[in-house]
């Protein structure tokens, strides 16, 4: 279907400031196509305050820059983004059909549900393995089952990058090995750049393949084994 | 607007029918209500039920305001100040430390008060104390004209930007993500709320437009579980409040407002013991 991406994020001197107080201090690396960068590090490390700064959510100095497949710098580009799942209000009287159609139709879901629309935000859900659940309220899903959702909703339309903040909160174990199985696999197939943030240190070693250990600022950031392997992980995870 | 009223004094033969101050009032609800349950449904969604009741107290303030500034119409120095209002909120809550109710509660009572105050120290608060409960009885036929103007210009702006307010309303991040502008989304639709709010608030009444907002919502999301499901039940129930609140208001000779109210209020907890009885099932 889509061309393979090339795409890359570039981010730079990045420091967030909320409340007179220092979030995020001179964070620099790069995250490139067909690569899942995981970010770990401890609570308040910073990593969804990253996530936000990328999104264009909160202010920030330095710079964030992406390019497309050509190298290309790219002002907005399009970015698929997983949150965790139990910050998402699910008290909202919406079906997952309508949620998906309001991200890729302009139709509005309060007065048309257009054939064509359900019918692709279907598609969509297969692709995540969901597409039983295009009829039922978002308030109905079990935690597997709306991350199956939440997925499809940043897959649609193409992401040229995909950010998954801790996307397998509150999911069972079979849930969290098919949600990462449908990543890996996306990854191979559209080889967009995949930013991870995750605190399970067994889920970051067997998906990801680089990783920035973060503390306020870039720790250590470079291939996978190299960075687990390290005595930063170590000491930061209390790890013997 | 002769021919609107000439149908349908042609088509009710009912007593009540026979008064044009009724006939008008019903043109008026049936603009009015669909429009409260429209936007209704938005603001239960987005948690803002105290900030609509914030807006609707500062039009006592942009009363005094227009008093002051010796304005005929106050219809325009309340816009203005509700406007003005919202962004004062929305800005002190961008910035400060305090929650949400917090902020909004010290607002609303400034707005009260404020209004209070210099309209008292005129000597002529008694005046304008049908602004608190409101009398649709009294509505003109431009008025009628500007309520259906509003009507039309919130179904164009919901039909064009309602997807994005929900997804602004689920989460703000993922619809960020997607190039949604969530700042101007939420502007967009505080402003839609003051100006509705302001429009109707002579008729409807500072102390229960809330209500009429909310309820209809509330007792929607009772029975649906769908966006389209639960704005079909939110206009829906609105509308036959406002008919049925305001032919009982002329048989019991009572303020037709807190008439349609109290209907919306019943109607609401017969919706609640229903999803109760249903979730137990």
């Amino acid at each position: 279907m889509e061309h393979e991406c090339k795409c890359s994020l570039k981010i730079e001197h990045l420091t967030v400031w909320r409340d007179k107080t220092e979030i995020l201090h001179d964070v620099s690396f790069e995250a490139h196509h067909a690569e899942i960068t995981a970010l770990i590090g401890r609570n308040g490390a910073g990593k969804t305050t990253l996530l936000r700064s990328i999104l264009g959510r909160i202010p920030y100095s330095g710079t964030i820059e992406f390019f497309d497949s050509e190298g290309v710098l790219v002002e907005r580009p399009r970015i698929g983004y997983v949150p965790q799942n139990t910050i998402l209000d699910r008290t909202i009287p919406v079906t997952v059909g309508e949620f998906l159609s309001c991200g890729c139709s302009s139709a509005p879901v309060w007065l048309v549900h257009r054939k064509k629309a359900i019918t692709h935000a279907r598609e969509i859900l297969k692709k995540t393995g969901g597409e039983k659940l295009i009829d039922r309220p978002l308030s109905s899903l079990s935690g597997g089952e709306l991350q199956r959702v939440l997925l499809a909703f940043a897959l649609d339309p193409m992401p040229q990058l995909l950010l998954l903040d801790e996307p397998v909160s509150a999911v069972d174990r079979r849930g969290i090995e098919s949600f990462y199985e449908v990543v890996t696999s996306l990854r191979e197939e559209y080889h967009m750049p995949i930013l991870l943030v995750s605190h399970d240190l067994g889920h970051v070693r067997r998906y990801a393949t680089d990783v920035v250990l973060l503390d306020q600022t870039v720790v250590l950031c470079g291939k996978c084994e190299e960075v687990m392997d390290s005595p930063e992980i170590a000491e930061t995870f209390g790890l013997s | 607007m002769e021919f609107l009223d000439s149908i349908l004094r042609a088509i009710l033969p009912f007593e009540w029918a026979n008064y044009e101050f009724m006939r008008s009032a019903l043109l008026a609800v049936l603009l009015v209500t669909p429009l409260f349950g429209l936007i209704g449904t938005s603001v239960v969604n987005n948690k803002m039920s105290f900030f609509s009741d914030a807006l609707g107290h500062s039009a006592l303030t942009g009363i005094a305001i227009g008093v002051l500034l010796g304005i005929d119409h106050y219809m325009i120095s309340m816009i203005g100040f509700a406007l003005l209002f919202a962004l004062l909120i929305s800005g002190v809550l961008q910035h400060g430390n305090s929650s949400a109710d917090t902020v909004i509660g010290v607002f609303s009572s400034i707005g009260l008060a404020l209004g209070i105050v210099i309209l008292s120290a005129r000597g002529g608060f008694a005046k304008y104390s049908s602004y608190l409960i409101g009398d649709i009885l009294t509505v003109q036929s431009e008025e009628i004209l500007m309520l259906f103007v509003l009507l039309c210009a919130v179904v164009i702006l919901w039909i064009l930007f309602y997807n994005k307010f929900l997804l602004v309303t689920i989460n703000p991040d993922m619809a960020s993500g997607k190039n949604v502008r969530v700042n101007l989304i939420r502007h967009l639709f505080s402003i839609v709320v003051a100006l509705t709010v302001m429009v109707s608030i002579k008729w409807v009444g500072i102390l229960i437009i809330n209500s009429l907002l909310v309820l209809p919502a509330a007792a929607a999301r009772n029975l649906a579980k769908s966006a389209r499901g639960s704005h079909f039940w939110a206009m829906g129930i609105s509308l036959f409040s406002g008919i049925s609140g305001l032919i009982l208001s002329y048989y019991l000779g009572t303020v037709a407002s807190g008439t349609i109210v109290l209907i919306a209020a019943a109607i609401f907890f017969l919706t609640f013991i229903w999803s109760l009885r249903k979730a137990g099932r």
